[in-house]
């Protein structure tokens, strides 16, 4: 099997960490993964996107020109990736950002109210979580606990953000799902 | 078991664990992490980590710290590394083993801040005067990088030179999961009894030193410098070879750039056609022999050389080739990078002329 996702949206909404997410879990899977953002002079508020190939054998190319999975976390980020989308990929919305819908018709798109479910886990910055949810829900890939494992781990230190990350994680679970 | 790391920062932790205990650097992106890593690791392990003035400092800190025997090292991208070039020639010039990270970035001048693979020619040509080389290697995975890190130190002190890790922005950027290496016990390193250490005197006095007013002298120093350079060919140059067995067209490339010519040389085969890579891992020594090899193989048709540049390491193909075949060339540069498909796409154009 093989992989390939681009996670794009503002700098500052997770998209990098989002990433380092399916990444930390392909390890813990025993896959392999290369994880590559982009490194311009991104700041607060600019755009900001990652590259991320997990596969079963060593990871050749990292660089991805046509991804299995489009994450779009705001419009401008939708725009510039959603023709590139492999055909029969995924297409994941952050509905709450991009009022727009998925045209083509080759790809599955999902939708996703990422902001307004992130705010029910009790944390409005755990959008990015949210949607990881859905991710893990559409793609099969992980176990959703492998995932709140890394989680877990990822935020040892800070132990009280914990409970919102994982209900994020569950409620984007769930909402892939209907 | 295998941590997932960022190339800069594993490349700091293999440094240390390779026994690194000095680090002088000046801030440039796409590096940055390496000596932000390394301003937190080094005390922990008695080191010493300073931030210099500027890269002209920062490499004459190096020279300093390597000949009074420590196992010193800089990093930087590309337009730090230029400025670097003078120390560097020094070095090379008294004969000082230390270890020199380029994580390059497209150029000339300030240029971008993306990856690219354009310093090859002041890599392995020279970049400073005078007749030298550096043992250097182009690490494609974070770890390959690790490994390599993790031995340039005993390689530089074997052959009393500087070793250059190039790398480029993504090898720089990316994270993978690597297998660490076990930290090195520095009471198991070689002696130095030429450095400077305070411990020579009387007529075992210790000069380091690059200047040799007699001509003679000079001459000395040169033809030592390149016997030895003959016992890194002999010894030190590695490649990789994919698919080149039944290849009729073989794709030469190193670094990342090799990765995605790895991906289109499968996609290529899926297509039917029958490519092949050569991925030197040092450019210098070049894996020319290799190289002429295959070269002289019936069922080799044709070469391609792909780089993030204009073409530089393709003069050294051409030169291994040695006119049996063509050599063809696709680059890119600027910061952008060739994807797998844009591979396939210019061996399927070519195919079909």
């Amino acid at each position: 099997m093989e992989e390939k996702i681009i996670i794009a949206g503002f700098g500052g909404q997770g998209v990098l960490s989002l990433g380092q997410f399916i990444a930390y879990a392909a390890i813990a899977d025993g896959k392999e993964v290369t994880w590559l953002p982009s490194y311009g002079p991104e700041m607060r508020g600019g755009t900001s996107n990652c590259s991320v190939v997990v596969c079963d054998k060593e990871v050749a190319s990292p660089i991805v020109a046509r991804p299995d999975c489009l994450i779009a976390m705001n419009k401008p980020s939708l725009y510039k990736f959603v023709n590139n989308v492999k055909e029969g990929g995924t297409v994941i919305v952050n509905s709450s950002l991009i009022p727009d819908k998925v045209e083509r018709t080759d790809v599955k798109a999902v939708y996703i109210d990422a902001q307004e479910l992130a705010l029910q886990a009790g944390n409005a910055r755990t959008a990015n979580i949210v949607v990881l949810g859905a991710y893990v829900k559409l793609s099969g890939l992980f176990q959703k606990e492998l995932v709140a494992e890394m989680i877990k781990n990822k935020f040892a230190n800070k132990p009280k953000v914990i409970p919102a990350n994982l209900k994020a994680l569950d409620l984007g679970f769930e909402a892939a799902g209907k | 078991m295998k941590v997932l790391m960022k190339g800069n920062e594993a490349v700091a932790e293999a440094a240390v664990r390779g026994g690194c205990r000095a680090f002088f650097g000046y801030p440039i992106t796409p590096q940055n992490e390496i000596p932000e890593y390394l301003s937190r690791r080094l005390p922990e392990v008695g080191g010493c980590f300073i931030q210099a003035e500027s890269e002209v400092s920062a490499i004459n800190m190096v020279y300093g710290a390597a000949a009074a025997g420590a196992r010193a090292m800089t990093s930087s991208s590309s337009p730090g590394i230029s400025l670097k070039q003078e120390g560097i020639s020094y070095i090379c010039g008294a004969e000082l083993p230390c270890v020199i990270v380029n994580m390059v970035r497209g150029g000339p001048g300030l240029g971008g801040i993306q990856p690219a693979q354009s310093d090859y020619f002041q890599t392995v040509k020279g970049g400073g005067h005078g007749d030298y080389h550096m043992l250097v290697y182009a690490p494609n995975t974070v770890q390959e990088a690790v490994n390599i890190m993790y031995d340039a130190f005993d390689k530089a002190d074997a052959y009393r030179m500087p070793v250059m890790i190039l790398g480029d922005g993504m090898i720089g950027q990316i994270m993978e999961a690597v297998e660490l290496p076990p930290i090195k016990d520095p009471a198991n390193f070689p002696k130095k009894d030429w450095a400077t250490d305070g411990t020579g005197v009387g007529k075992d006095r210790r000069i380091v030193n690059s200047l040799y007013i007699e001509p003679d002298v000079l001459e000395e120093v040169n033809h030592r410098l390149f016997a030895r350079y003959d016992e890194l060919k002999k010894n030190e140059t590695r490649y990789e070879e994919f698919m080149c067995d039944d290849a009729e067209i073989v794709l030469v490339a190193y670094g990342t750039v090799a990765r995605i010519a790895k991906s289109a040389v499968s996609e290529l085969r899926a297509k039917g056609i029958k490519a092949g890579l050569i991925r030197p891992i040092t450019l210098y020594p070049f894996p020319s022999e290799a190289i002429n090899a295959i070269a002289a193989k019936d069922c080799v048709k044709s070469f391609i050389t792909t780089e993030l540049s204009m073409g530089q390491m393709i003069e050294d193909v051409k030169l291994a080739v040695n006119g049996l075949k063509p050599v063809d060339f696709y680059g890119r540069t600027g910061g952008n990078v060739m994807t797998p498909e844009d591979l396939v796409n210019y061996v399927l154009n070519k195919e079909d002329k």
